[in-house]
């Protein structure tokens, strides 16, 4: 039992050591950004096919569609975007795929 | 609403030019869409050369283009019509016809619904319900930080 207790307590400390490192990881997730719709804080209600500028920040060098859980855009306007990005490519206007 | 109302609708078209295609011929294509949306009782409502530009990738041996944008209203017949034309079309890469009315509808509908509730609420905190020069804080697009493109850190 006390052998048990004097194992918790020290492994408490040796915590006690992580828990610095644990408090910095808190500290990271508080101080990250809120994502917000760029569209809706913007009030930008057409996504146009034709508005490279607009949809370029949503196509990474790779080419593919930023995913919402980075991006942040809320459904509606990923969907919008989603159109927009597949239209212009099929323009040429933006890459399917970039090596 | 009667037939004929209900058949005309907005389009957009959008045909690229191969780059080794003459300013003529670029003028030729344009007049033979006027003809047959003259043909099938359409109007072209605006026409827009966005002159030659860089392919995003190529397409067979093309690497550039000329990107040309006409505003047609009209039937659907017409643009079937249009659309089996420059598929035939040596000279034309690529061409997409978008349907725009319909969306277009929705933009407007979701300007007046915010232009009306901004003024309601204007109104009702005692403003006029235009936004006054000079009023509220100046936003400049330099301090917008919510969306960087960084992908490392929702990750």
């Amino acid at each position: 039992m006390r052998e048990g207790r004097g194992g918790r307590s020290s492994s408490s400390d040796s915590r006690g050591g992580r828990g610095g490192d644990k408090k910095d990881d808190k500290k990271r997730t508080l101080f990250r950004r809120r994502k917000v719709c760029k569209f809706c804080a913007d009030k930008i209600d057409d996504i146009n096919y034709k508005d490279v500028k607009l949809l370029g920040p949503f196509v990474p060098e790779r080419g593919k569609i930023l995913p919402r859980r980075i991006s942040g855009a809320c459904a509606t306007h990923q969907r919008k975007l989603q159109v927009a990005i597949k239209r212009a490519r099929q323009l040429a206007l933006i890459p399917y795929v970039t090596e | 609403m009667s037939q004929s109302q209900s058949q005309v609708r907005q389009y957009e078209l959008i045909y690229i030019v191969a780059s080794d295609a003459s300013e003529q011929q670029i003028a030729d294509l344009h007049t033979q869409v006027e003809e047959i949306v003259g043909r099938f009782s359409g109007q072209l409502e605006k026409t827009d050369n966005w002159g030659r530009r860089k392919l995003a990738y190529e397409i067979g041996p093309h690497k550039e283009g000329t990107y040309v944008l006409e505003h047609i209203t009209g039937s659907g017949e017409l643009m079937k019509e249009i659309d089996r034309r420059l598929r035939v079309s040596d000279q034309v890469i690529r061409h997409i016809t978008v349907r725009v009315d319909e969306e277009n509808k929705v933009i407007e509908r979701a300007r007046a619904v915010r232009k009306a509730g901004s003024q309601r609420r204007r109104v009702a905190r005692g403003l006029p319900p235009e936004r006054q020069p000079g009023e509220g804080p100046q936003r400049s697009d330099d301090d917008d930080d919510r969306f960087s493109g960084d992908v490392e850190e929702g990750m």
